[in-house]
């Protein structure tokens, strides 16, 4: 029998604050192998009840910090619905059930020398641990971060702050066109400084990825989003198609991900 | 402490609870206890592989959820190969869950599955989401009879025959079943049902129709494990909303001799193991030597006072 690792438990809201007009900023700390949680790995959030509202299902929510030696785990989250309403009304002190940390994260092959990482939306979220973690691994990062607009761009002090160099590109500035960001990638190939590429949160720049991965014959890693009921597995809610050797397969996002591998993922 | 042991058509359990086909796989050995529960109850195994229904498969509702997952499957040839033998080192008994287009696929796919190692089949003859508008074998008492006499005639295992809620008779199917030769009911799959998104005006879920689980369908499905109680005598097991003891022996009450858990899992994964201990704790604050007092407890006509002294415990 296997050892249970993933459990519920009562986190304690250490604070709650907004980052920028969209999104607030989690940090819970908890007992337990939570604040181990690798990057790109998920929890299952039970929200609380925002006023009017009845978030019933847990919200999987990437992790955007774990923080072993704080024994802290924090999340990035766009205020969009009843459960994200329900997380921003917490303050600190308050108690929050979390569930996991659950599903496949990031891996990064000790060969590598340097990495170029690609996000946008809440994508952005997901991809930040990357930064520690490929700091501790003695990876280079590059981050080619986009949003709406600059003041939208979250996580460009988290990757700077581990010693990532960092693009970014926004709408508003003409800047994040999949063309663009193809010619910024094509410089970083060049230059020799990417060995893999790890994106989130466009399928348009993703697509871009994988043809530069196919064309260089690069390895890379797409963490995936999808609706989810169970996080474990069970009941198939959350299902993607894959391209594996030409076959077209569904994948649980919650279990055999979120994490693919590029080539297989389908916008 | 209690006796939590109950007996289901042939099957002798620990306790009373186990989960609901669906929402359990050996996945859950990384989250909770697998030998504390009272069954083991797989996914609806099918013979052919399926991929499921197109997406979203879920839609969240007030006190409960839609599904339309449309039982994908590896198949049973995968299932006898890979995934029994998971469950081989675990004490629970292994209840399988299965489902065909045909009642002759019902009847071959348990006689293939009459194997060492499965304690029973549940025949799933009530999944909303595999033919068009809903329509099971459960609907009505014919059908069902036609497909439980094939499935008899086909394995000397247990037969657990899942009801559907969406029929207008469940007693008279609950009959039928039993006088074909199940050897107990489980009362029930989800109740069909629908949700649009009222910005892009398309139904939320990509089978535009779907099961709704959750807190929201106990009262419906208590009413109905009653209905059934009262007009068979074999057992049932309770299936419908329960997320806590108290829905449990509520459900045991009203004459279920076990129950399932599902979407409560989803929200809460110990939920089948606070379940439990909550069940022996309320028979322990009534004095109940064994939770086989509860089934069918309630109290519906007028009684003596000394028969309803157990009900309120002395302070």
């Amino acid at each position: 029998m296997n050892a249970i690792c993933t459990a519920e438990r009562l986190a304690d809201v250490v604070r709650n604050d907004w980052l920028n007009a969209e999104y607030k900023h989690l940090v819970v700390r908890c007992s337990g192998p939570a604040s181990s949680a690798h990057p790109g790995q998920f929890f299952q959030l039970l929200c609380p009840q925002p006023p009017g509202e009845e978030p019933y299902l847990r919200r999987p929510m990437s992790v955007y910090d774990a923080d072993p030696a704080a024994g802290t785990v924090s999340f990035l989250y766009k205020v969009a619905g009843a459960g994200t309403r329900g997380l921003a009304g917490l303050g600190t002190g308050d108690r929050l059930d979390i569930f996991g940390p659950l599903g496949v994260g990031f891996t990064l092959d000790p060969a590598w020398k340097s990495i170029v990482v690609v996000g946008r939306g809440a994508g952005l979220a997901t991809l930040a641990p990357l930064a520690r973690a490929a700091q501790a691994a003695g990876i280079k990062v590059t981050a080619v971060l986009s949003a709406r607009r600059p003041e939208l761009l979250v996580s460009v002090d988290v990757f700077r702050g581990f010693g990532a160099e960092v693009l970014t590109v926004t709408d508003s500035e003409g800047t994040s066109g999949p063309a663009h960001v193809e010619r910024l990638l094509r410089g970083l190939i060049a230059a020799g400084g990417c060995d893999a590429f790890l994106t989130c949160g466009s399928s348009r720049l993703m697509r871009v990825q994988q043809r530069l991965a196919r064309e260089f014959d690069l390895p890379g890693q797409v963490a995936m989003e999808q609706q989810m009921a169970c996080g474990l597995g069970m009941c198939f809610c959350c299902v993607l198609d894959f391209n594996r050797n030409g076959e077209i397969v569904h994948k649980r996002v919650c279990c055999d991900g979120p994490v693919f591998d590029l080539m297989e993922a389908l916008p | 402490m209690t006796d939590l042991s109950v007996e289901i058509g042939g099957v002798r359990l620990a306790n009373p609870v186990m989960p609901a086909s669906g929402t359990f796989s050996e996945e859950m050995e990384k989250v909770i206890d697998l030998n504390r529960l009272g069954a083991f109850v797989t996914k609806t195994i099918t013979r052919e592989i399926r991929a499921g229904n197109p997406l979203p498969r879920v839609a969240e509702t007030r006190s409960g959820m839609l599904n339309s997952i449309g039982i994908p499957s590896k198949g049973v040839a995968s299932f006898i190969k890979e995934t029994m033998s998971r469950y081989a080192d675990y004490r629970p008994p292994l209840v399988v869950s299965i489902s065909a287009p045909t009642a002759e696929g019902f009847a071959s796919l348990a006689e293939q599955l009459t194997l060492p190692g499965v304690a029973a089949i549940e025949a799933n003859i009530s999944c909303p989401n595999l033919e068009e508008d809903g329509k099971a074998f459960a609907m009505t008492a014919s059908s069902t009879a036609n497909v439980v006499q094939k499935l008899r005639a086909a394995t000397r295992l247990p037969l657990w025959v899942k009801l559907t809620p969406n029929t207008g008779d469940v007693a008279g199917v609950a009959r039928a079943a039993e006088s074909m030769g199940a050897d107990a009911l489980v009362v029930a799959n989800t109740i069909l049902a629908m949700s649009i998104d009222i910005h892009t005006f398309r139904p939320r879920l990509g089978n535009v129709m779907g099961g709704l689980s959750g807190p929201a369908i106990k009262p419906i499905v208590l009413r109905q494990v009653y209905q059934c109680a009262q007009a068979v005598g074999i057992p049932i097991v309770g299936c419908g909303g329960i997320a806590t003891a108290e829905d449990a022996v509520e459900y045991l009450l009203a004459g279920a001799s076990a129950v399932q858990v599902g979407t409560a899992t989803f929200v809460q994964p110990g939920a089948m193991l606070r379940i439990i201990d909550g069940i022996d704790r309320f028979c322990e604050s009534r004095s109940l030597p064994s939770v086989r007092g509860l089934i069918g407890a309630v109290l519906n006509e007028e009684a003596d006072v000394p028969d309803l002294a157990w009900v309120e415990p002395v302070s």
